[in-house]
């Protein structure tokens, strides 16, 4: 699915856009605990959903080419942050939905999980 | 070629710096994205623990043809049980380094799983060297 459609079936709004909002999105992972991000998750254009707001969720972000990421419950980070992802060219959006949620309609719009 | 890079303890908005820097060198020289990735996650655990384990300390890299040499090396406490670390979900990491999302226990093993090679030289009350190879 394209970048620009997962932000609207996730009523987000788009904190830190990229060049290309239409790349293909198929591959998403959520997660809290940035050390599972390390171990586990690892595709490419991937999606993460955190309900984690530090600059270490953009930092893993980074090394694990994931493309964009996800604050869930609305949580939106600070400044410093979104610069640091405009950095690292990765596109941040903010969504009012709770983790459990999200997840669920990505997937049922034909995103699919690691190994999936 | 070489890069030389400072790692500051206990400081969680710069750490992965080092492992940024290191990437982007590589991306540049057009090594293989495969590759990358490794080299990316081996040394980003490694950095993450100099800060959150050891009060910081420095970055060695020396890029090769055909591969990669990343050098951490800290002066904190060492490891009193190297084959103890090395196990998965084993953890002295303090609060703040769980607020930020680590502290799994999962680094060092995740480090191996990367490498072609890795070694832990450490001692107790001076300190660890990780030496991580990565071909390409
Ligand atoms: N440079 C170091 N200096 C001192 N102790 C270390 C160092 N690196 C690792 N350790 C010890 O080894 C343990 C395991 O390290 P490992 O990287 O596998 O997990 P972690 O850092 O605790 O959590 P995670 O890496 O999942 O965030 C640490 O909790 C710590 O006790
Ligand atoms: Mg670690």
């Amino acid at each position: 699915m394209k970048l620009i459609d997962c932000a609207e079936v996730l009523q987000a709004e788009v904190l830190v856009p990229v060049a290309d909002m239409e790349i293909d999105i198929k591959v998403a992972c959520g997660a809290d605990l940035m050390s599972d991000v390390m171990a586990f998750a690892c595709s490419s254009n991937e999606m993460m959903l955190t309900g984690l707001v530090n600059p270490q969720t953009i930092r893993t972000a980074e090394m694990m080419d994931v493309k964009v990421v996800v604050f869930v419950r609305g949580k939106v980070p600070g400044d410093q942050m979104l610069d640091l992802a405009r950095d690292k060219n990765i596109c941040v959006m903010s969504t009012p939905l709770p983790m459990f949620t999200a997840c669920g309609l990505l997937h049922d719009a034909g995103i699919k999980g690691k190994g999936e | 070629m070489k890069l030389d890079f400072v790692i500051r303890g206990s400081d969680f908005i710069n750490a992965g710096e080092a492992s940024s820097g290191t990437k982007k060198a590589l991306t540049r020289l057009g090594i293989s994205p495969k590759a990358i990735k490794r080299a990316a996650i081996a040394m980003y655990e490694a950095e993450l623990n100099a800060v959150i384990h050891a009060g910081g300390g420095n970055a060695e890299v020396e890029i090769f043809s055909d591969h990669v040499q990343i050098r951490v090396i800290d002066n904190g406490p060492g490891i009193p049980d190297v084959e103890l670390a090395m196990q998965e979900g084993w953890s002295t990491a303090p609060d703040i380094a769980r607020e930020m999302g680590f502290g799994a226990g999962m680094g060092l093993p995740n480090i191996k799983k990367n490498s072609n090679d890795m070694s832990i030289e450490t001692e107790i009350g001076h300190g660890t060297t990780l030496t991580i190879m990565i071909r390409f």
